[in-house]
């Protein structure tokens, strides 16, 4: 057993570092926390994509890096470890192109995986709808065939990135007759069409970052369709343990655990920093001590996923932990900073540079996104303990 | 990064649970807890056979030249099979020590009888304030013509009572800090003025009472450097707090086997009650804690193998083992409901033992200020 980062690994997180710390110091942009899904910056994109750094993974022959799992985690360790503006391409970096590759035909493969690496694919992620959340089999956006076309009718929300997107990928019932896992297949097409509007969702953070998308009326080309018709509820069970095993799921908040660090450093509190307040060192030590737990949780998946195995259980252990942990963190940071804990970001006297407070809203949705945490507890159990309801 | 154990690894994971599961069944480990001397000599003659005293020692004293990550595999097994006796002593408190600082005659003295089984070692150092800083050692070792006499009390000393040799902690002069002046003597057990009493314990384990008055210790036997010997005692807690991680996993993995089986037997409502969701629920959190004790203390056992410096890895272990065992296994007997509160279940064995293993080498806030200061705060 071995825990080693190769040395091409520890200089490649340096090379990374370098990048991102270069970019702060030109004052390109400003360590955020959710900045991952939040902040979109087509040049910070651009600048990322010049690098190499969208695709990593993917097989050279369409334009990737054709580098490990682990590789990406520590590229988007570090992209979030310093709250960089990454939304442009994240999705379709973590999980669009990992399904166009697995899933995709030749045709699609050389038509849009060039696109994502050149970080010009903003995608929307199509999923959730009004009646279907945790039940995704339940949707009831439509796909019908017409000739060569499909045509879309429905809601989706929610849709993350949806205020932003380009592009969007939906999954959609083609099959209202079949039993409802059966019926659903996944669509990847651009969102300039007639009939598709969106509207935006304000967040409890005050921010936008999901919205509700209708399709009246949406024709799109066959070719849209991502793998087997009917099959994509199968499809999306894969994809999602992508979705789900990213260092996101831990780090979202990362600039405020820095922030907080230095707040109990520099606060003083009767004459003495905060840091030497006993309690205050327990709860910031704690947060350490999880963070780093749950950063073996994300690289255990890194593992498995190059070993070509699926992290099914694996990515919804660390999910439902990380983003257990990052509620926790933003909690410790509004309790330690007491009174002040209240004040929002446009307030002069906000400490951390507000990112406690918004955290604090913020977090409360990561344990629902991309899999609540009873849905994920309900994998793990069923999946690894074989515990099964009946 | 590879976070998979080797197929040696495995392998000798397989054959310590074979063959503990086949000598320590519980009704065996409940009549060794009720003997005085808590160990099986016949069993432990066999462990040496296997060579799992001298494990991680060179083949030149006696040993099969294993890594400390190998000797977590072990552990781990020891932990979940209960193991009764004075293995975690010898090895982790006595032998690894020794390898580490002892001369060479020392090593050459003591690590082959260890090896072969022949003599039990303990380490005495923690007393009365029940502290593992330096400030809680005030045993006091005084120069005396060509050795030293060593007089203090020493508490929470594993099989003290049938030890051969104790290694004993202790102030051999004033210094500007509490670290400095402290010294490591191997002392022979039989030596005159050393009196032992065995302390009640939750785990049921043979933690001792030992004074010593008196006592005549020569100078050959220091371990290491007088007055210098913190650093090693520091590297002593260290490795065997890492160890206790590992034998922690093994009794939280057992004690999570068995509440996921009985979930899936135990029918109430007409159904086995890890149908309901509350149940599922309940041992993935289990499961999750034992995880990241599992993986925490392989990355501690990992790093001493690989001689990394690694004091925040192995407080982050023990913190999360130590916060990790009272909530497994409070679910492990919500789960197992009233049966797993009857002493003839074998749960309470995990219990005790889970409780005893949170303190011992460093409790989970004695950690948390330990990561506090690694990270500068």
């Amino acid at each position: 057993m071995n825990f080693k980062f190769t040395d091409e690994q520890v200089k490649f997180r340096q090379e990374v570092r370098d990048f991102l710390e270069g970019e702060i110091k030109q004052g390109l942009w400003q360590p955020t926390c959710d900045a991952w899904i939040m902040a979109h910056d087509p040049e910070f994109t651009r600048r990322v994509s010049a690098k190499g750094w969208i695709g990593l993974t993917w097989p050279k022959e369409y334009g990737g890096q054709g580098r490990s799992f682990i590789d990406r985690l520590i590229l988007t360790e570090e992209m979030l470890r310093y709250g960089a503006p990454a939304a442009c391409h994240w999705f379709a970096d973590r999980q669009i192109g990992g399904a166009i590759v697995h899933y995709g035909t030749d045709e699609q493969k050389k038509e849009i995986l060039p696109i994502i690496i050149k970080g010009e694919a903003y995608v929307g992620l199509g999923m959730s709808e009004p009646d279907a959340g945790s039940d995704l089999a339940s949707l009831k956006t439509r796909a019908t065939e017409d000739g060569d076309d499909y045509i879309i009718d429905g809601q989706k929300t929610w849709t993350s990135g949806g205020s932003n997107m380009n592009w969007i990928y939906l999954v959609a019932r083609t099959d209202p007759e079949a039993p409802k896992a059966r019926g659903i297949s996944e669509f990847f097409f651009r969102t300039d069409l007639p009939g598709v509007s969106t509207s935006p969702i304000v967040d409890i953070t005050g921010g936008v970052h999901f919205n509700e998308v209708f399709f009246d009326n949406v024709r799109i080309p066959k070719t849209c369709l991502i793998g087997e018709k009917n099959r994509g509820f199968y499809q999306i069970l894969n994809q999602l343990d992508y979705e789900r095993s990213g260092m996101e799921r831990l780090m979202a908040n990362y600039p405020l655990f820095e922030a907080l660090i230095q707040y109990v450093k520099e606060t003083k509190r009767n004459g003495k920093p905060l840091a030497d307040d006993p309690v205050v060192r327990s709860k910031i030590a704690q947060l350490k001590i999880e963070l780093e737990v749950g950063r073996l949780y994300m690289y255990r998946v890194g593992v498995i996923m190059d070993e070509g195995r699926a992290p099914n259980w694996e990515s919804s252990m660390s999910k439902a932990y990380g983003t257990a942990f990052e509620q926790r963190l933003a909690t410790a940071a509004i309790e330690i900073a007491g009174l002040y804990g209240q004040l929002s970001p446009a307030s002069r006297l906000t400490p951390m540079r507000g990112m406690a407070y918004h955290s604090y809203l913020s977090s409360k949705g990561y344990s629902l996104q991309a899999g609540s945490s009873e849905v994920l507890k309900n994998i793990i159990a069923g999946r690894k303990l074989e515990l099964s309801a009946r | 990064m590879d976070l998979v154990l080797t197929e040696e690894q495995e392998m000798l994971k397989k054959m310590a649970s074979d063959f503990l599961t086949d000598k320590f069944p519980k009704t065996v480990v409940k009549e060794i807890e009720e003997t005085e001397s808590g160990y099986s000599p016949e069993i432990w003659k066999e462990m040496a056979e296997l060579g799992w005293m001298g494990l991680v020692f060179p083949e030149e004293y006696g040993g099969v030249d294993m890594s400390f990550l190998d000797l977590a595999m072990l552990l781990e097994e020891m932990g979940r099979a209960c193991l009764p006796g004075p293995y975690f002593s010898t090895v982790m408190l006595g032998g690894l020590p020794i390898l580490d600082a002892g001369s060479d005659k020392q090593k050459q003295e003591y690590l082959p009888r260890i090896a072969s089984g022949e003599a039990i070692f303990t380490l005495a150092l923690t007393e009365a304030s029940a502290r593992y800083d330096a400030a809680g050692v005030e045993a006091k070792a005084t120069a005396d013509k060509d050795g030293y006499i060593l007089n203090g009390t020493k508490l929470f000393v594993p099989d003290a009572h049938i030890a051969d040799y104790v290694l004993c902690v202790a102030r051999t002069s004033d210094g500007a800090k509490p670290e400095d002046g402290i010294t490591i003597f191997i002392v022979d057990a039989k030596s005159p003025g050393i009196s032992c009493s065995l302390l009640k314990t939750i785990a049921n384990d043979k933690l001792c009472e030992v004074v010593f008055d008196q006592v005549k210790v020569p100078k050959e036997n220091i371990l290491g450097e007088p007055d210098k010997g913190w650093a090693e005692v520091k590297k002593i807690v260290e490795r065997a707090a890492a160890a206790k991680c590992c034998d922690m996993v093994g009794c939280l993995q057992e004690a999570l086997d068995m509440t996921v089986a009985y979930a899936k037997e135990r029918k109430q409502y007409g159904q086995p009650i890890g149908g309901f969701q509350v149940i599922q629920h309940y041992c993935v959190d289990m499961f999750t804690d034992v995880e990241g004790a599992r993986l925490s203390a392989y990355q501690a056992a990992w790093m001493i193998s690989e001689g990394l410096p690694c004091a925040q890895e192995v407080a982050i272990a023990k913190a999360w083992a130590s916060f990790a065992s009272p909530r497994v296994m409070a679910l492990a007997h919500q789960i197992h409901g009233a049966i797993g509160c009857t002493i003839d279940h074998d749960l309470q064995y995990y219990t005790r033992r889970a409780s005893a293993d949170g303190v011992t080498f460093g409790d989970a806030s004695f950690y948390q200020e330990v990561v506090a200061r690694e990270m500068g705060l």
